[in-house]
């Protein structure tokens, strides 16, 4: 951890205009930068507090969208009525994320931006080759331990998963986030490696975000987010699901599903595939588990992970029986 | 350190005070109010901080270390290498036998031996100064090939222990004949202590005398190597240590940061502070080692055992021996006529492994009560029917009686209260939605540990009592049963008593491990207060200005802390007012268990050393406490995700002298085992041999979430052949048995057989092969 300079950023324009610095990183909750900043892979030069700026942290949900703001707690997104009501998956993603402790101080902006948790990209001092750190100087992951690791989105230069659960539940639901000057979809805010493996996000020297939209649907008010994982609480998913489900009239035909992965891909994973194949089908059991297998399509795996592969269709799968479920 | 202003709660009873009673912790108030100081929260005039840096090579030497821009960054007092670090002489070790007297011990290595070794060390003025700085230290290396995991147990220095070798029968020849055979292969995995304290200490030199703050389960120990480094008397050296957040055996020994931080203080003339973070106590010192064993077991067709032959195999580093002694309880378990059981260990590229709870009996129990327990399903027998079939009435190996051994009640009481009798014995036949159901039992043993010890104990003027020991509290209650046992025996409340442990000046004690302490200390501190209470009634009885002189009494006795006739009939004194009557202000005994003659040197060795500890098998008996561990699970049949739902154990440490604590300690175990079967491994890249998961969020400790309720129950009676008062040992038993019992009650709920642990969810995923973990 190396010296840097301390800014409180009282506005959101003073805080772009500090962004734009050279070394300048943003502190909200500081779950994330803090924490990179101790085992040496954050080194800012400066560091802008922008956790007082006020307004920041409104949570305002209709029936139409939610409307969250940058600075809003996951704690309290978590819990907040309609947030539960109107959409479900992004509540229990939250509640399923991190700790108590880190809920209650990590911001749904820091959330979006949290890094991997490859432990070779987490190791700077036992492991210098790392293309997300410092492009073209390698992947230490490749042929070291890849339980953790991903098979979807991943290339050569790098496999490290995405490891969050709320921008799963945002990408399945084409939440955008806000950046000022600049709108995106979540699902292009982040970027899969590629041969560009140190650029994770779609965000610009003095750019800020702001706030997430996440627009209203049916399938977003009949959703729910399943994560797999060895631990109870408190561990990354090993897989996980977000899945939106609107039915006909029948209560059987699917006229609407959304489906997006977690702990499996080098991003927030939108399974359009598995979408497409049960669009306009009666659910049955049969179906959807042969449908879910879709996800799938292209991964590739390193040897300790691929497990991964088999279990994320039944992550999906079981998602979407739950839903069928409570028609 | 000192617990005052005991305050209980009026419902507690004279019965919750007296030894038995279910007394809570008198050191609870302090450490949740946050009042009660750790060794390193010492505050001192002038503390500089150090913090280590680690090679990043398993193997080679340091070529050399660029330490000029750390000197040079702000607050930076000192960078030490292996170069300019001091030289300390080599310690004994633990049985006390002198390792290389002629050579030197160099705290920072130049030939590196494994990944996180020390290697220099940087001293500031602030804690962040000197992290900052450590992060400029450059270390250049003349790498070498290392070999950095178990695999097989074929690859490596393989040492035979041949003193761990056991045989009786013909255990070859019985097996071919058995018409019933089982033949399975057992592994367990590098587990860390992860104790919430990290290792760490604060070092102070006064002339040629040395104090040191530091966590530790052994002060006498300890001070011994300190003193032995430094070539000082051993009085010379003070170790303090009021409260330990967590030790399982990892903090009883000095390690080589500990000699770096007194070296350095040294050096420096400052006192130094250097704490372990996180990461380094995954990499500093070892956990549990690696461990695999082969079982073959031959039996006839009702499902009697007529031979059982074991391997084992740990994994040990290049420096140093440990053996996790995974043939332990598998001579006890169960009547056979022949057996045999062998050891090796092998030297890899990694830090010298330490005992952790349990250790050997925790993954022995994982072979031989898995491997029974296919024996049963083979045979079609119910597991505890097997258990029973072939039950050791005696000690199979030593062929002498148990002390005692309430395993039969364990294995009746425990399938009571879980309903085992409504168990489907088919695997895979009990569901609940997308769980599977399984149930799963297995037994544990843990050796009865003896040594000596004494103790001090006050009387003051005031009438409160004072009991002073070298022994430390690591959350396991010895403040609180010590408080107990002296009440008890001079007739005081305990509100009255105050416990100071935790300071090397304070009468010896030897170290707590192995469950040996409570036995040892109750003992020594029942002695020291039953001289001072004589001593208080002689006084009472003699002094012609007392009323008491006149009774013609042969003896008086003490209740509520009032002296007086035994039945309670005549004159009564507070202790205060008989102290305040003959001018006293004290009454001090100190009393130890160690038998009439014993030499100065001996008594040494018995505090210093682990060379004077009893054999559990001495005289006529073997000493052993038991368990039997009942387990539900969930499988989740898509997921192979376990979850442990239920759980009862039913176990035998003998007389217990406080349940409350004693029921605390075997769910501590119980939890500690969940974490062991299911989540913990200490996961190495095989290429660098870095422990990869050095962390709290990626090493899986198990979470409130994943544990139920557990139920335990004592089945014990007083063993008057283990300890003074009754007790055997009960902090290492609960883990032991856990395991396999998850392990058993997977195989029930799934029908796959996981022999290898952590049992994660790819090892238990439908029509995949199982791959291994780690490495591709």
């Amino acid at each position: 951890m190396r010296d840097f300079s301390y800014l409180r950023a009282d506005s959101v324009e003073a805080a772009r205009n500090a962004a734009a610095l050279p070394g300048a990183m943003l502190l909200a909750g500081g779950t994330t930068l803090i924490d990179l900043a101790k085992c040496g892979v954050a080194e800012p030069a400066t560091v802008i507090d922008i956790s007082h700026i006020e307004g920041l942290n409104a949570i305002d949900v209709t029936a139409d969208r939610a409307l969250i703001g940058a600075l809003a707690k996951m704690s309290h997104v978590a819990d907040h009525a309609e947030v539960k009501s109107l959409f479900p998956a992004v509540s229990e993603a939250l509640w399923q994320a991190a700790s108590a402790q880190l809920r209650n101080m990590a911001t749904i902006g820091g959330n979006l931006m949290q890094r991997t948790r490859c432990p070779y990209f987490r190791d700077p001092a036992n492991f210098p080759a790392c293309n997300k750190r410092e492009l073209g100087s390698g992947c230490s992951a490749i042929g070291g331990v890849t339980r953790g690791h991903a098979v979807l989105g991943v290339s050569e230069a790098c496999i490290a998963t995405y490891p969050g659960d709320l921008a799963v539940a945002l990408v399945a639901f084409d939440a955008e986030v806000d950046l000022g000057e600049r709108r995106l979809k979540v699902e292009d805010f982040f970027l899969a490696p590629g041969a560009t493996a140190e650029q994770e996000h779609d965000i610009r020297p003095g750019e800020v975000i702001t706030a997430i939209e996440i627009p209203g649907s049916a399938a977003a008010r009949r959703s729910t987010y399943i994560k797999v994982r060895d631990r109870q609480s408190y561990e990354f998913a090993a897989a996980s699901a977000a899945v939106g489900l609107e039915l006909e009239g029948d209560g059987r035909t699917v006229r609407d599903i959304r489906v997006a992965l977690g702990g499996v891909a080098t991003k927030p994973w939108r399974a359009r595939a598995v979408e497409d194949a049960l669009k306009g089908k009666a659910l049955d059991e049969a179906t959807i588990r042969e449908a879910s297998e879709l996800a799938m399509q292209g991964a590739v795996d390193h040897g300790a992970n691929h497990y991964k592969i088999a279990l994320a269709p039944r992550v999906i799968a079981r998602a979407i029986l739950k839903l069928g479920e409570t028609a | 350190m000192t617990v005052h202003d005991v305050k209980h709660a009026a419902s507690d009873s004279a019965r919750l005070e007296a030894v038995g009673g279910r007394l809570s912790r008198v050191d609870g108030p302090a450490k949740i109010t946050g009042a009660a100081r750790y060794a390193v929260e010492q505050q001192l005039e002038g503390l500089a901080h150090a913090v280590l840096v680690d090679s990043t090579i398993a193997a080679g030497k340091v070529v050399s270390i660029e330490t000029q821009a750390a000197k040079a960054a702000r607050g930076v007092i000192a960078v030490l290498t292996p170069d300019t670090i001091m030289k300390l002489s080599v310690a004994s070790d633990w049985f006390g036998n002198p390792l290389a007297p002629q050579r030197t011990f160099c705290p920072l290595a130049r030939d590196v031996t494994y990944c996180g070794q020390h290697i220099a060390v940087v001293i500031a003025e602030t804690f962040e100064q000197a992290v900052s700085a450590a992060a400029l230290v450059m270390a250049d290396y003349d790498q070498a090939p290392a070999l950095v995991e178990l695999g097989d147990g074929t690859a490596g220095e393989i040492i035979s222990i041949e003193g761990m070798t056991k045989e009786w029968g013909n255990a070859q020849a019985a097996l071919a004949e058995a018409p019933v055979h089982l033949s399975a292969v057992y592994n367990t995995q590098r587990s860390a202590h992860a104790a919430i304290e990290p290792h760490g200490l604060i070092a102070r030199w006064e002339g040629d005398r040395l104090t040191i703050w530091e966590p530790s389960q052994w002060l006498d120990g300890m001070a011994r190597t300190y003193a032995e480094w430094f070539g000082i008397p051993f009085e010379n050296v003070r170790l303090v240590s009021p409260y330990i957040g967590g030790g399982f055996g990892s903090k009883a020994l000095a390690l080589a940061h500990s000699a770096v931080a007194a070296a350095a203080a040294k050096m420096l003339g400052r006192p130094v502070k250097l704490m372990l973070t996180r990461s380094q106590n995954f990499t500093s010192y070892g956990g549990r080692a690696t461990t695999r064993q082969t079982i073959d077991l031959g039996a006839d067709k009702a499902g009697r055992i007529q031979s059982i032959i074991h391997r084992g195999v740990s994994e040990v580093s290049l420096e140093g021996m440990w053996v996790e002694a995974v043939g332990s309880i598998t001579s006890i378990m169960y009547d056979t006529p022949n057996f045999s059981s062998r050891q090796d260990v092998v030297r890899l590229n990694t830090v010298l492994p330490n005992p952790k709870r349990a250790p050997g009996e925790n993954p022995s129990a994982f072979g031989i009560e898995c491997a029974i327990d296919e024996l049963a399903h083979e045979l079609g027998l119910d597991p505890l029917e097997i258990r029973l079939i072939n039950y050791a009435e005696q000690d199979p190996h030593a062929k002498k009686a148990w002390s005692t051994r309430q395993l039969r009640e364990a294995f009746a009481v425990g399938a009571e209260a879980f309903g085992w009798a409504k168990r489907s014995p088919a695997p895979r036949s009990m569901r609940a939605g997308h769980q599977l159901i399984g149930w799963g039992v297995a037994a544990g043993a843990y050796p009865v540990q003896r040594a000596h010890g004494e103790a001090v104990v006050k009387i003051m003027f005031d009438g409160s009592v004072e009991v002073e020991s070298s022994s430390i509290d690591m959350g396991q209650g010895t403040y609180t049963i010590l408080a107990q046992t002296a009440a008890e025996t001079l007739g005081v409340p305990v509100s009255q008593v105050s416990v100071k442990l935790g300071d090397s000046h304070f009468a010896r004690a030897g170290v707590t491990g192995g469950s040996r302490l409570a036995g040892i200390m109750t003992g020594a501190v029942h002695k020291a207060a039953s001289q001072a209470l004589d001593e208080l009634i002689g006084l009472a009885l003699s002094d012609p200005r007392l009323p008491f002189h006149g009774l013609q009494a042969n003896t008086l006795a003490v209740k509520d802390g009032r002296i007086g006739s035994p039945r309670g009939d005549g004159p009564e004194l507070s202790i205060a007012e008989l102290m305040a009557a003959v001018g006293r202000d004290r009454i001090e005994a100190k009393g130890d268990t160690l038998p009439a003659g014993t030499t100065a040197e001996e008594r040494y060795k018995n505090y210093t050393t682990i060379a004077m500890s009893i054999p559990h098998t001495e005289g006529d008996y073997s000493r052993h406490s038991w368990c039997a561990h009942f387990v539900e699970v969930k499988v989740d049949e898509d997921f192979g995700t376990v979850r442990v739902s239920r759980v009862v154990s039913a176990l035998d440490s003998g007389r217990l002298y406080n349940p409350k604590l004693a029921e605390s300690q075997w769910k501590g175990g119980i939890i500690m085992g969940i974490g062991e079967a299911l989540l913990e491994e200490g996961i190495v890249d095989r290429r660098h041999g870095r422990i990869v998961n050095s962390n709290f969020a990626d090493y899986m400790l198990p979470t409130n979430a994943d544990i139920p309720d557990i139920q335990t129950i004592s089945v014990g009676i007083p063993d008057p052949h283990s300890s003074a008062l009754g007790g055997k040992g009960v902090g290492e038993l609960g883990i032991v048995g856990v395991a396999p019992a998850i392990a058993n009650a997977v195989f029930h709920a799934t029908g796959k057989r996981v022999r290898d642990l952590p049992i994660t969810l790819e090892k238990l995923r439908d029509g995949a092969e199982a791959r291994e973990r780690g490495c591709e």
